[in-house]
C-alpha cells in the first residue's frame, strides 16, 4: 500500500490571482451589504408578505451542503471505507469553509448584524433558530478536531471516534436546519416533519456535488494527478443521494396531496404557481434530478466534463428546491378564514406574495459562495489538505477494503 | 449592609464554625430587603397573571369602508408608511371576506392575537419575542436581531419588518430600522388604565365593535360578553388561546 503524501498547494502569482478574483465577489457582497443596511431592506426584494428571499436561499443551500461535505470524510472514518481516507481532509476543510459562507449570507441580512453579540449572549432555548447556532458553532469545532485528529499524527488513532462525532452532529446540525421549516405550524407548505430527514438527505446530494467540483477544480488547477477510479465512485454515490432526494421530494407532495386541505398548496406549488411551478418542475426536477441521473448513470457518465456538468445541476437544481421551499412557502396565502375569500385588504391577505429578486440580495448570495471557496483555496495553501497525488495507482490498493 | 455581611461570611469560613448560617443570612437578607421594598411601592410591581387582557371584535358591527381603527393606531403609535404597501408596516389592517358558498360579506380589523401560547415567541432565538404576564405580546427593540422567524411563524400575519428608517417617534412606542413590531394592546395606555386607541375610537365613533377588558375579571365588560354570546379564535385548530376574539365570523 503506497503511503498518501499531502501538500499545501503552491503559492506565488497564480494563487493570488485566483484568491483576488473570488475576492472581487466577497467585495461585492460585502458591499450589497451594506447598501441593504443602510438603506433598510426596501431596497431589496423582500417586504412583509414574502421575510425572507434569495439570501436565505444562497444560506440555507450552503448551511445544507456544508454538512453534506463532510459525507466524504465519514465514509472513510466512520464506515471505514478505505478509498475516501485521502479525500477526508479536504471534505472537513470544506464543511467548514461552506458553513463560514452560509452563515455570513445568514448574518448579513440580518436586519440588525450588528447585534450578532445578542445572538451569541441571549438563548430562547425553544428556538429551533437557538439550538441551530449552537449546533452550527459546535459543528465548526467538531470537524476542527477531527481534522486535527486527521492531520496530526500522533492524533490519527483517535480519528475514528472524532469521525464518528462528527457524522452523528452533523445529522443533527441538517435535522435542525429542515426543522426551522418543519415545525412552523402557520403555513401550509411546511408543518411536515419529513422536512427533516429530506433537509439531510439533500445536504448527501448538495454536499458531494460541491465537494466533487472542488476536487476536479483544485486538482485541474494545481495540476496535481486525479485518477477516473476515485470520480467514478464519487459519480455513482452522487446518483443514489440525488434519487434519494427525489424519493423524499415525491412523499413530500403524495403525503399533502392525500388530505383535501393541503391540496390548495399543492395545487399553487405543481400547477399554477407560476415562477414557482415552473422551478419545480425545469429546474429542480427535470435539470437538477432527472438530467443528472441520466448523464451520470448514461455513457456519459464516464467524462470528467459531463460529471462535472452534473455537479453543476444537481447545485442549480438545490438552489431552485431552496427557492420553492423558502420563497413559494412563504408565497402561498395563509389559510386564516376556511371557507372564506379575502375580497379587500391592505395587507395583501389571501393574495400570493409578491417578490422580485434583487441584484444586492444575490450579489449577497455569491458573497457567500466566494468567501467559501476563497476560504478554501486559502486552507488548502495553509495546511496539507490535498494528497499530491490522486491518480488510480495512488487509490486502488486501498479499494481492496483494508484498514489504513 | 449586605457587604458587611458578605466579608464577615469571609472571615467565619476561615474561623470555621458558623460559616453555613451566615452565608445563609447573607443570601436571605437582601431578597426579603427588595421584597419589602417592592410591597411599599405599589407602581413598580410587576405586571402579573392574574390579569389576561383580551379583545372582542363583533365583526357584525365592523362598519364596511371604516378604517377609524386603523387611523387611530397610527396616529397613537406612529407607524405611518412611505407609501411602499409591500414593504410599509402594518399594526392593524382591515380585512373584507366573502363567504365562498353563500356570497355573505363581512369586514373585520386583523391585530396581533396575543396568544397565550405565541409561535411568535417559541421561535425567536434571541427572546426578544416575548409575553408579559398579563398576556400582552410584545417585541423588546434592543435585542431583535431582525431575523423575522417570527414573521415566518405567525400564522396571522400579524407582524411587520421595519424596512427603512424611523423619523418623529412617539416616545411610549419605540420603534427601530431592522427590527419587527406588532400591535402592543397600546401597551403604555393600558399601563395606565386606558384602552387602546383603536377600541377607543371604534367606541368613539358609535361602532362599538372592539371591547377590550380583563378576561379574568368575570365582572369585566369583555368576559360577560364572551360569557353571553358565541365567539371564536381565528385558527383555532391550532389551539394557540388567542387574546382576540370574534363574534359573527
Amino acid at each position: 500500500m503506497k503511503a498518501i503524501d499531502f501538500k499545501e498547494i503552491d503559492g506565488g502569482l497564480p494563487f493570488y490571482l485566483l484568491v483576488g478574483a473570488i475576492g472581487v465577489f466577497i467585495l461585492a457582497g460585502l458591499g450589497a451589504a451594506y447598501y441593504m443596511e443602510h438603506n433598510g431592506h426596501w431596497v431589496t426584494g423582500m417586504n412583509n408578505q414574502i421575510v425572507w428571499g434569495t439570501p436565505h436561499v444562497f444560506a440555507v443551500f450552503l448551511i445544507v451542503a456544508a454538512s453534506g461535505a463532510l459525507n466524504v470524510a465519514s465514509i472513510g472514518s466512520v464506515f471505514g471505507k478505505a478509498m475516501y481516507k485521502p479525500l477526508a481532509r479536504l471534505s472537513g476543510l470544506l464543511a467548514i469553509t461552506l458553513l463560514v459562507g452560509g452563515l455570513a449570507v445568514l448574518v448579513l441580512d440580518l436586519g440588525h448584524p450588528d447585534r450578532l453579540i445578542v445572538a451569541m449572549t441571549y438563548y430562547n432555548f425553544k428556538s429551533i433558530f437557538a439550538w441551530n447556532i449552537m449546533l452550527y458553532t459546535g459543528f465548526m469545532g467538531i470537524v476542527a478536531v477531527y481534522l486535527w485528529m486527521m492531520m496530526e499524527r500522533k492524533m490519527n488513532p483517535y480519528t475514528k471516534i472524532a469521525g464518528f462525532g462528527a457524522f452523528i452532529w452533523r445529522l443533527v446540525l441538517t435535522t435542525g436546519t429542515g426543522s426551522i421549516f418543519g415545525f412552523i405550524v402557520a403555513r401550509q407548505a411546511y408543518d411536515a416533519a419529513i422536512m427533516a430527514p429530506m433537509f439531510v438527505i439533500m445536504s448527501f446530494s448538495f454536499g458531494l456535488a460541491i465537494f466533487i467540483l472542488v476536487l476536479m477544480g483544485l486538482y485541474s488547477w494545481s495540476g496535481r494527478p486525479l485518477g477516473d477510479a476515485i470520480l467514478i465512485r464519487l459519480k455513482n454515490l452522487l446518483g443514489v443521494f440525488i434519487a434519494a432526494v427525489f424519493y423524499f421530494v415525491v412523499v413530500y407532495h403524495l403525503t399533502n396531496l392525500y388530505g383535501t386541505e393541503n391540496h390548495g398548496v399543492e395545487r399553487f406549488l405543481l400547477l399554477d404557481g407560476g415562477v414557482y411551478t415552473e422551478l419545480f418542475w425545469i429546474v429542480q426536477i427535470g435539470l437538477g434530478s432527472v438530467l443528472p441521473l441520466i448523464l451520470l448513470y448514461g455513457p456519459a457518465g464516464k467524462s470528467r466534463l459531463w460529471i462535472g456538468i452534473s455537479c453543476l445541476l444537481v447545485i442549480i437544481g438545490g438552489l431552485a428546491q431552496m427557492y420553492v421551499i423558502i420563497i413559494g412557502g412563504q408565497a402561498y396565502p395563509m389559510e386564516m378564514f376556511p371557507g372564506k375569500e379575502v375580497i379587500e385588504s391592505s395587507f395583501y391577505d389571501g393574495m400570493v406574495g409578491y417578490y422580485s429578486p434583487s441584484l444586492p440580495e444575490f450579489v449577497l448570495g455569491i458573497g457567500g459562495v466566494a468567501l467559501a471557496l476563497a476560504a478554501t483555496v486559502v486552507g488548502t495553501r495553509v495546511l496539507r489538505f490535498l494528497p499530491v497525488s490522486l491518480a488510480d495507482d495512488m487509490i486502488e490498493p486501498y479499494q481492496s477494503g483494508a484498514d489504513a | 449592609m449586605s457587604e458587611d455581611t458578605g466579608i464577615d461570611v469571609y472571615r467565619r469560613r476561615f474561623l470555621g464554625n458558623t460559616a453555613k448560617a451566615a452565608a445563609g443570612l447573607a443570601v436571605v437578607t437582601p431578597a426579603v430587603f427588595l421584597h419589602e421594598v417592592g410591597q411599599a411601592r405599589p407602581a413598580d410591581q410587576p405586571v402579573t397573571s392574574q390579569v389576561r387582557w383580551g379583545m372582542l371584535i363583533d365583526s357584525g358591527k365592523c362598519a364596511d369602508g371604516c378604517d377609524d381603527c386603523v387611523t387611530a393606531c397610527k396616529t397613537e403609535n406612529g407607524w405611518t408608511g412611505h407609501n411602499r404597501p409591500l414593504s410599509d408596516p402594518q399594526w392593524i389592517r382591515k380585512v373584507k371576506l366573502r363567504d365562498k358558498e353563500t356570497g355573505y360579506t363581512q369586514t373585520l380589523p386583523m391585530l396581533c392575537q396575543h396568544c397565550e401560547y405565541p409561535p411568535c415567541v417559541d421561535v425567536c432565538p434571541t427572546g426578544a419575542s416575548f409575553k408579559r404576564a398579563d398576556g400582552i405580546v410584545l417585541v423588546d427593540k434592543h435585542i431583535c436581531i431582525g431575523c423575522r422567524y417570527c414573521m415566518m411563524a405567525c400564522p396571522y400575519k400579524a407582524r411587520s419588518f421595519v424596512h427603512e428608517d424611523i423619523h418623529d417617534q412617539k416616545p411610549y412606542a419605540p420603534r427601530g430600522k431592522g427590527t419587527v413590531e406588532s400591535c402592543t394592546f397600546c401597551v403604555q395606555r393600558v399601563d395606565s388604565n386606558r384602552t387602546p386607541a383603536c377600541v377607543e375610537a371604534c367606541t368613539a365613533h358609535n361602532h362599538g365593535a372592539m371591547v377590550f377588558g380583563d378576561m379574568n375579571d368575570p365582572d369585566s365588560e369583555i368576559s360577560r360578553q364572551l360569557e353571553q354570546y358565541s365567539s371564536r379564535q381565528i385558527r383555532g385548530d391550532l389551539q394557540l388561546n388567542t387574546g382576540v376574539r370574534y363574534r359573527g365570523i
